[in-house]
């Protein structure tokens, strides 16, 4: 299978990832090159094999429902580009 | 005495607690060591010396009061995606160049409970994404043996701290390799632990299910002090496996009569370079020298490793990266015209060319229509992978082999390429996809380059890799050796 320039924009969007004209060309080329790689898997029989998502197969454990965490959103908002009254500031959503 | 930069962390650890060299005295060796050499290296991204020499300081103070650990004031560094609270945390990243970790990683945490002095924060390729420290948006780490050549990666900057003797013990993190490429390019030991192991609470994600921090360090007794206080049991993260740690400096001495080496046949086929292949058979020929015999294995699925990695590591990323969006930290693009243009700006300027080589492709290979194909057929891989390992390991105790398929190789040899950077990883791959524990130590030089070989045992055997590794490091000098003329 190989991607077509398209696909990439398709993608991209997807992913909410810009790129410009030249980035999707060079990326285009690399991006089928690991495919090629990729699709080496298809030549091994999987058939009735099940899929492991997770090395160990743990099980997710629930913790007791207590709170376990204190408020810091003053720290936490330091590192946030825009913020205004404990909010984060991003462009109008809804006019 | 030899400088005090020329001791591994064990022996440090003896000389602190002799009263022989204070913590400050020994920080501010590194310190300064760091200072002149990082220009010709960039193995730190951030150097914090003023926290450090005030924690030595501090540990100084409890080692004369009387209620110090054993490691207080010994140095570590720590790889730039464990998050110190207060400190810059890139992961490598333009989208972190502004990140103030707000908190820290577990290991960070353990690290400071025993007393240890963090020295900085390592170089790696960004996110984690890589295998020659190329991809750092803070340029690459120059492997200290040859500074034409790369550290691997993607713990470059940790190995070649090591390697240049700038920190004794270098936290480090392994998902296809990362520690222990890096381990055998540089001529030091590192060990990525069984997957649950060591929590990964504050260790920014790559892969999740792939992700492991562990250690490098000049030995594997060095090793068998930091796994104790890294590893362990930490209710905020669900994966973490609740096991009693052992003490592996206990087991480090056992004798290796009657121990049972496997050796994967496919790890030894004509791929691997003649060079390579005697280097191992000398490594191979001290482990029977000490009384452990081989037995061929066959780990058939090894080959599709690579292949199905490169859907699931890149399948996770996409989702785990989902998280940089310019609005609650991290780079943000100037003057959106709107959320969406926020998100794909913010995103595009952020990330390296790597990074979005891998968010394009495990966000395709997760759309509609591609599921099958690749993430269902990359996780039935999965499972015959971690079968083959389990079948071969039930009639032996530990897997044999190269690290890597040759020495380090030169910067911008590979960059051109990226599948043929995806091949370095040929050997270690296949380890993390089956969850196990997986070491690389010194074995002889090529050419005046280092190699290593890799030791693998079945999930929470750390104690048996890390004892099999001393004993041969107790008969060899390859782990003495050092990069010259720096």
């Amino acid at each position: 299978m190989s991607l077509t320039s398209d696909e990439v924009k398709r993608v991209a969007k997807l992913a909410r990832l810009g790129l410009t004209e030249a980035e999707t060309t060079e990326i285009l080329t690399h991006l089928n090159s690991i495919i090629g790689l990729v699709d080496q898997m298809q030549q091994i029989d999987t058939d009735g094999v099940a899929p492991l998502a997770h090395p160990l197969e743990l099980r997710q454990t629930l913790r007791t429902d207590a709170v376990a965490e204190t408020n810091q959103r003053d720290k936490f908002q330091a590192n946030a580009p825009h913020v205004d009254a404990g909010l984060y500031l991003v462009p109008r959503v809804v006019e | 005495m030899s400088q005090i930069t020329d001791l591994s962390f064990s022996e440090l650890k003896k000389s602190i607690n002799d009263r022989v060299l204070s913590s400050v005295e020994i920080t501010s060796a590194f310190l300064d060591r760091i200072e002149s050499l990082n220009p010709r290296l960039n193995a730190f991204i951030t150097i914090t010396r003023d926290v450090a020499m005030q924690s030595a300081k501090d540990a100084d103070t409890a080692i004369n009061k009387g209620t110090a650990t054993p490691y207080t004031g010994l140095p570590i560094a720590h790889k730039d995606l464990f998050c110190v609270d207060g400190t810059l945390t890139t992961c490598g990243s333009k989208i972190l160049s502004n990140f103030i970790a707000p908190y820290d990683a577990h290991v960070v945490g353990q690290c400071k409970n025993v007393g240890l002095v963090s020295l900085g924060k390592l170089n790696m390729d960004e996110f984690a994404m890589g295998s020659s420290n190329e991809n750092s948006y803070y340029g690459p780490v120059y492997n200290p043996w040859d500074t034409t050549r790369v550290p691997g990666g993607s713990s470059g900057g940790s190995a070649a701290a090591v390697a240049a003797q700038l920190t004794p013990l270098a936290t480090a993190t392994d998902t296809g390799g990362s520690i222990r490429q890096p381990a055998a390019f540089t001529g030091t030991s590192g060990l990525k632990p069984t997957y649950g192991r060591v929590s990964r609470f504050g260790m920014i994600a790559y892969a999740s299910s792939l992700d492991q921090g562990g250690l490098i360090a000049h030995t594997a007794e060095d090793i068998a002090h930091g796994l104790g206080f890294i590893a362990g049991h930490d209710p905020r993260d669900s994966t973490s496996a609740d096991q009693v740690v052992p003490d592996y400096t206990q087991t480090l001495n056992e004798p290796l009569k009657g121990k049972v080496i496997g050796i994967p046949k496919q790890f030894f086929d004509d791929r691997l370079d003649s060079a390579m292949h005697q280097a191992m058979d000398d490594v191979l020929d001290v482990l029977k020298s000490l009384g452990a015999t081989t037995t061929e294995v066959s780990l058939d699925h090894v080959a599709e490793a690579i292949p199905a990695y490169y859907v699931i590591a890149p399948a996770e990323a996409s989702s785990n990266l989902s998280r940089f969006d310019g609005v609650r930290f991290g780079h943000r693009a100037d003057k959106p015209t709107d959320l969406i243009d926020l998100y794909e700006r913010s995103r595009g300027e952020g990330f390296g060319n790597e990074v979005k080589r891998r968010i394009l492709i495990g966000t395709y290979a997760l759309s509609e229509g591609y599921y099958d194909a690749y993430y269902k057929k990359a996780q039935q891989i999965r499972r015959l992978i971690r079968d083959d390992f389990n079948r071969a390991l039930g009639s032996c105790d530990l897997l044999f082999g190269p690290t890597t398929p040759s020495t380090a190789f030169v910067l911008g040899e590979k960059t051109a390429d990226p599948v043929a950077m995806y091949l370095e990883d040929i050997y270690t791959v296949a380890t993390n996809m089956a969850g196990l524990p997986g070491g690389s130590f010194q074995a002889p030089l090529i050419d005046g380059l280092p190699t290593g070989y890799q030791l693998t045992g079945r999930a929470f055997s750390e104690s048996m890799i890390l004892n099999a590794a001393h004993q041969v490091q107790m008969v060899t000098d390859w782990h003495k050796l050092r990069p010259e003329g720096l």
